[in-house]
């Protein structure tokens, strides 16, 4: 029957129908009533002008409703929250560099040494001559897939400060460029790559450098302190220095994440013992092995807290270290350092040698935060000693702390 | 019942579009402020040969002559920020005081007793000024998301005659209007203080409700209220040009610059000389008091004219 109505009877069925509704309940003689009798097409304009009452009011109700719902849900997106870091807790101390998480690639780098002349009245003599003095080639682990998103972050801030800088990879790239390691990328191949690494810095550039520093494509290392750390050790003393752990070795073994540097005798021995057998090739876990390897050669595992008795190297980023509670106390952290652990301002040296864990905002950070911003005429608080020359022995010249430092605390 | 429900459907839809627009609108306008940012009066720092040539006793005249107070305006949902800032920057203020929407029984705070910012604003400045107008000289006013190191700020203001009205910090501008942006922080001299304590009273020029319909923000009531005594905003920055005062943290503003020039080298986002950076978490602040106060490399120093001592009874500066 519908059918047979025709477009325009659809229309005015639609119509009657609608009329019917309103009529029904808005009748002014109540419901049920409808006097009006459906009116064609032509007649629209005064239908509407009948009931356009309560259909504005329910319009401007809907508009209202509209507009604050999508000011409601405008208000929720928009809304900036402080910017929070990620909050990364790794729990298993040999495990390094898990997944990568997709986000957070910069791209591009930033060179906040561009601008020289922020650094007008700069006096750099006392790190110039350390830079001559105490030589460091520093030697990082990558791979393949992680030139572009880590190492180079490292080439463009930390990096430029060692004497040597080289990238250890599985593949050779002659454009970073990186050297290529006879080894497969893989946590377990880690160790593998480290004694292959150690034995090409010593092949190839043996007496370029006094100490040998080997960090990852996410540890932030600032070289001018660790060069003040070495300048009053001896090259030629079989000692090697890092986040110092205790569990498995006797006299503990260094955080393969926070980076750890060897003495030019530590290097040799090391690499000697791979030749001769001294030392085991295989183990997954790269740290502890070179730890046990380098106990079995006498070499020293070395203090490196500084005069305060704060810790230089670290595992993890400052945030992780300086705020109280951060790093749960069933945390293995806790366990394993070997001195006192301590969370708070105490937990870190100001001049600090390593940060682990680094993403590339924070690369950029830590290198704007050393060695850029600072508070203008400030007299620090900790005001380190010159470091003496290594022929001197340690004494208590080493411990004892800066003359000019204030009174009244520690 | 059909017509009815698509008449208030209809409705709805209008109701949302016309929000959204005003939004974007709104938005858009800011983003318009940005690109016409360089536009407004730039305050540089004074170069640092200035200060070499005065002599030891003048200096430590010079150190003892800027006596910066601090005003940190809070709300009680800030508990945590509040904490983080008062333990770590504002220690290195002359004097820091918080102002509080209403009253906290954790906090030694100022209860002023109101929910609106703008009306906190006033009533905090009113306060300042009638209380400490003859001890301090400038006036310092932040977020408690704002990292400030007020040693650069000292430096900055050094050799600027307080007397003169002064409103300094991160400039916008909007439509006609220049302002300070409150998220990097607002220093005013005690002329301006004056001035606009002067003003306060003024319904017409310096209302105590704003906007008509919608609410304008307090950072841009303040800088129409002094206007009208004759107080401009300036732009901080650096000998190079960068902007000391920061609305950003340093991590965003490294993002920031590198994601705006992807694949190139970029030049440091931000000045060696910055005075604040904002939108810090707790745990951040924590952070720049350490890399800001203790961290550095060793072997380089400045032969900086002046000398700041770091306070009493602190362990993380």
């Amino acid at each position: 029957m519908l059918g047979k109505l025709g477009p325009h009877g659809h229309r005015f069925l639609g119509l009657w129908l609608r009329r019917g509704a309103v009529c029904t309940f808005f009748s002014p003689r109540g419901p049920g009533v409808c006097d009006e009798p459906p009116v064609p097409a032509e007649g629209r304009p005064q239908e509407m002008a009948s009931k356009s009452l309560p259909s504005l009011l329910t319009f401007l109700c809907g508009s209202v409703v509209g507009f604050f719902l999508c000011y409601q849900i405008l208000h929720i997106l928009l809304e900036k929250p402080a910017e929070t870091q990620p909050h990364i807790i790794h729990n298993d101390p040999h495990a390094r560099h898990a997944e990568d998480s997709a986000h957070g690639h910069l791209e591009g780098q930033m060179d906040f040494g561009a601008d020289i002349s922020q650094h007008r009245d700069e006096d750099k003599h006392v790190a110039e001559e350390l830079y001559h003095r105490v030589r460091v080639l520093c030697w990082v682990m990558t791979g393949p897939q992680n030139l572009e998103k880590k190492a180079r972050h490292v080439k463009a801030t930390w990096g430029r400060r060692c004497n040597r800088l080289l990238f250890m990879s599985s593949e050779e790239n002659k454009d970073f460029p990186t050297v290529g390691l006879d080894a497969r990328e893989g946590r377990d191949q880690l160790y593998w790559k480290t004694i292959r690494a150690f034995q090409y810095v010593y092949e190839h550039h043996p007496d370029e450098a006094d100490w040998f520093m080997k960090a990852d494509d996410d540890t932030y290392v600032v070289l001018d302190n660790l060069r003040w750390l070495l300048a009053r050790h001896d090259p030629a003393k079989p000692i090697y220095f890092g986040r110092r752990f205790k569990p498995y070795v006797k006299q503990g073994y260094m955080s393969g994440g926070a980076g750890y540097v060897l003495s030019r005798e530590a290097l040799r021995r090391f690499v000697e013992a791979f030749r001769t057998n001294r030392c085991s090739h295989s183990s997954s876990v790269e740290d502890l092995a070179l730890g046990k390897c380098m106990e079995a050669i006498g070499v020293e595992a070395g203090d490196s807290r500084d005069p305060s008795g704060k810790e230089t190297f670290h595992p993890f980023v400052p945030e992780h270290h300086l705020i109280k509670g951060y790093l749960p106390k069933t945390f293995w952290y806790w366990n394993y350092n070997y001195y006192p652990p301590v969370e708070g301002p105490g937990c870190c040296s100001d001049l600090a040698v390593s940060f682990h864990y680094v993403d590339s905002t924070t690369m950029y950070q830590l290198e704007y935060l050393v060695h850029h911003l600072r508070p203008y005429g400030y007299s620090y608080r900790y005001q380190p000693a010159l470091p003496e020359a290594p022929a001197k022995q340690a004494s208590e010249a080493d411990r004892k702390e800066g003359p000019q430092e204030k009174s009244g605390n520690r | 019942m059909l017509f009815e429900s698509s008449s208030f459907l209809k409705g709805m839809m209008l109701g949302s579009i016309f929000c959204a627009l005003v939004t974007m609108l709104g938005h858009i306008r800011i983003g318009h402020e940005n690109i016409t940012h360089h536009e407004h009066h730039h305050l540089q720092a004074l170069s640092k040969e200035d200060f070499l040539k005065i002599s030891e006793a003048e200096r430590v005249e010079l150190v003892k002559s800027i006596r910066v107070y601090c005003m940190i305006l809070v709300k009680p949902k800030d508990v945590g920020r509040w904490a983080a800032v008062k333990d770590t920057w504002t220690k290195h203020c002359d004097k820091v005081e918080f102002f509080c929407t209403e009253s906290i029984k954790v906090f030694e705070s100022i209860n002023l007793e109101t929910n609106d910012m703008w009306t906190l604003m006033r009533k905090a400045y009113k306060y300042a000024y009638d209380k400490y107008k003859d001890e301090y000289n400038w006036f310092f006013l932040a977020r408690p998301t704002t990292f400030a190191v007020i040693e650069n700020l000292k430096f900055f203001l050094l050799k600027r005659d307080a007397t003169q009205p002064f409103y300094i910090g991160h400039t916008v501008k909007s439509g006609e209007l220049e302002y300070v942006d409150v998220e990097g922080g607002i220093v005013l001299s005690i002329e301006s203080l004056k001035r606009l304590n002067g003003l306060l009273s003024d319904p017409e020029k310096c209302p105590e409700q704003g906007g008509m319909i919608w609410k304008v923000s307090e950072d841009k009531q303040l800088a129409v209220c002094l206007k009208y005594s004759g107080v401009f905003a300036e732009n901080a920055e650096d000998s190079e040009g960068k902007d000391v005062f920061n609305t950003k943290s340093v991590g965003f503003l490294i993002k920031e610059a590198m994601s705006n020039n992807p694949q190139q080298v970029v030049e440091g986002c931000c000045s060696d000389m910055a005075v604040t950076f904002n939108d810090l978490a707790p745990n951040q602040m924590h952070v720049m008091m350490y890399g800001v106060y203790r961290l550095r490399a060793y072997g380089h120093t400045f032969n900086d004219a002046l000398v700041f001592l770091p306070p009493n009874g602190s362990d993380n500066d």
